[in-house]
């Protein structure tokens, strides 16, 4: 009986500390929001962000999302090969890749490549009083970090979203025409029968809100760093953990609200 | 004038400081000691309003610092300039860039000016040429001494000064003394610096004060504070392990 006592104890504080850092998330993106629109726009710093962002993470969603294309035209034509339906694996690619697999997979790898950065960045000054330096000199470290990080993510994140689902897509062409050798004709036409704008338009969508997720949270992680490397290296591995896990839960609920 | 008047300041179980009163004269420089882990740092930061008190009153010129708003908070920080233990510039930005940083935060100045001024405090701080480097190539007596040309851009009226000794050889420990003690005087500074290093408190202190368990025991002086016979003031001065002081 004590040893369930001390569980439900154990789980139900893990349930308020888990609350209570959302709360302080929600709140960190409230005065984003508000710094947002007040003047200055640091536009050097978001540019700045966006290129490690965007431009520096073409690399990996193109090799991602190319192979994430190739597998599941590989995966889908032994699936549809049982029903004589090999004509619907471009079809079935193209819908996967917009709806589902281009946007989380690219959140996915710019949580690992930049949501990490930010955070081990941010707890870096954080641990060696560059935040604190802010303040004393009268500058909003929301405004000069973390606005900037967080514009660039929203506004990276689809882009890179269109770049791994045209890859996805020219992965899966490459793997179902030319080496299962599924009609190019039937392969393309089932492609723009069956995938509307809208499928794109709502993974780009999503694309942003996992943007607004990584980063924030890679930036809260960061900023609230307390100790030395070992408080750096935690913040780092939390915020990975953290906002990829709620990438793939906001996926579904935003799945269930779009389609 | 500076007034701390009654603070108390716990972390969990942990009293830091109980009780703390001290006045810092204008135009002087105040150098506060203690123990390591003592307090000194926290002192510091609620001078400038990085932590507020549990309960009472830090003073500048008579105004509250516990009880202003960010907005009224961030102007009376423009008064103020700081020098941290490790320097704290911005790693992403060069020299030159972590200088005029301030100056482009709050003055409207063209940038051909902001550079001017730049340029004039790092040769203040005998820096002269290196805005072009990051601060990753700079030694660490380099990095104070840019610490200090960031802190004194804006010409602020107090500078307050985190160990700035800490980690040097005793060449650069002496430099950095000299240029304490000209900054403040050329700027006609109040400085209020925090140290172990007794040689140095002597150098550059008008005004020494020892934080002891939470609270200013000792205030004067340098000759006030040679002359004290307070146990803990003579121990800490001779740096003997036999006294008062326990080490844990």
């Amino acid at each position: 009986m004590k040893r369930i006592s001390a569980a439900a104890d154990q789980l139900g504080r893990a349930m308020m500390a888990a609350v209570e850092e959302m709360g302080k998330i929600l709140l960190l993106f409230l005065s984003v929001v508000a710094w947002t629109f007040r003047p200055p726009l640091k536009a050097r710093n978001i540019l700045k962000q966006m290129e490690f962002v965007g431009v520096k993470s073409i690399f990996v969603v193109v090799l991602t999302g190319t192979f994430t294309g190739m597998v599941m035209a590989l995966q889908g034509y032994h699936g549809f090969r049982m029903f004589s339906a090999e004509s619907l694996v471009g079809s079935t690619v193209a819908l996967g890749m917009t709806r589902e697999l281009g946007p989380v997979l690219t959140s996915l790898m710019v949580t690992a490549r930049a949501g990490s950065a930010m955070a081990a960045e941010l707890g870096t000054m954080r641990v060696t009083e560059q935040i604190d330096a802010l303040y004393v000199m009268a500058a909003n470290p929301v405004k000069h970090l973390i606005v900037p990080r967080v514009i660039a993510s929203v506004l990276m994140l689809p882009l890179l979203t269109v770049v791994s689902d045209f890859m996805g897509i020219l992965g899966g062409y490459f793997v179902g025409v030319h080496l299962l050798h599924i009609n190019e004709g039937i392969f393309v036409k089932n492609i723009t029968k069956l995938v509307d704008l809208d499928d794109l338009y709502n993974g780009l969508i999503k694309a942003a809100c996992f943007g607004l997720i990584l980063s924030l949270i890679g930036c809260y992680k960061g900023f609230n760093t307390r100790g030395g490397a070992e408080g750096v290296g935690k913040a780092t591995t939390e915020a990975v953990v953290f906002a990829s896990i709620t990438i793939l839960i906001s996926d579904y609920f935003l799945t269930a609200i779009m389609f | 004038m500076i007034r701390l008047v009654d603070i108390h300041k716990s972390f969990g179980k942990q009293k830091v400081l109980d009780g703390l009163n001290l006045d810092i004269e204008d135009g002087k420089t105040t150098v506060i000691i203690g123990r390591s882990g003592g307090g000194k740092s926290v002192l510091l930061k609620h001078i400038i309003g990085l932590m507020k008190p549990d309960s009472g009153q830090v003073l500048v010129d008579g105004v509250d610092m516990t009880r202003l708003n960010d907005r009224d908070l961030n102007e009376i920080r423009k008064r103020f300039g700081m020098l941290f233990q490790e320097a704290a510039l911005f790693d992403s930005m060069t020299v030159g860039e972590n200088v005029a940083f301030p100056l482009r935060e709050h003055g409207k100045m063209k940038e051909e000016e902001i550079w001017q001024i730049v340029a004039d405090r790092l040769r203040s701080v005998g820096l002269s040429g290196v805005e072009e480097k990051m601060p990753s190539e700079l030694s660490g007596g380099m990095k104070k001494r840019v610490g200090l040309a960031r802190a004194i851009a804006m010409r602020p009226e107090i500078v307050l000064f985190d160990e700035p000794t800490t980690g040097l050889d005793p060449v650069m420990t002496e430099a950095i003394n000299q240029l304490i003690m000209d900054t403040q005087k050329n700027f006609n500074l109040t400085c209020v610096v925090i140290s172990h290093d007794i040689e140095s408190i002597f150098r550059i202190g008008h005004r020494i004060a020892m934080l002891y368990e939470g609270k200013i025991i000792e205030h004067g002086t340098p000759e006030e504070i040679r002359a004290s016979i307070d146990p803990v003031m003579v121990q800490f001065l001779s740096g003997s392990v036999e006294g008062p002081i326990v080490i844990m």
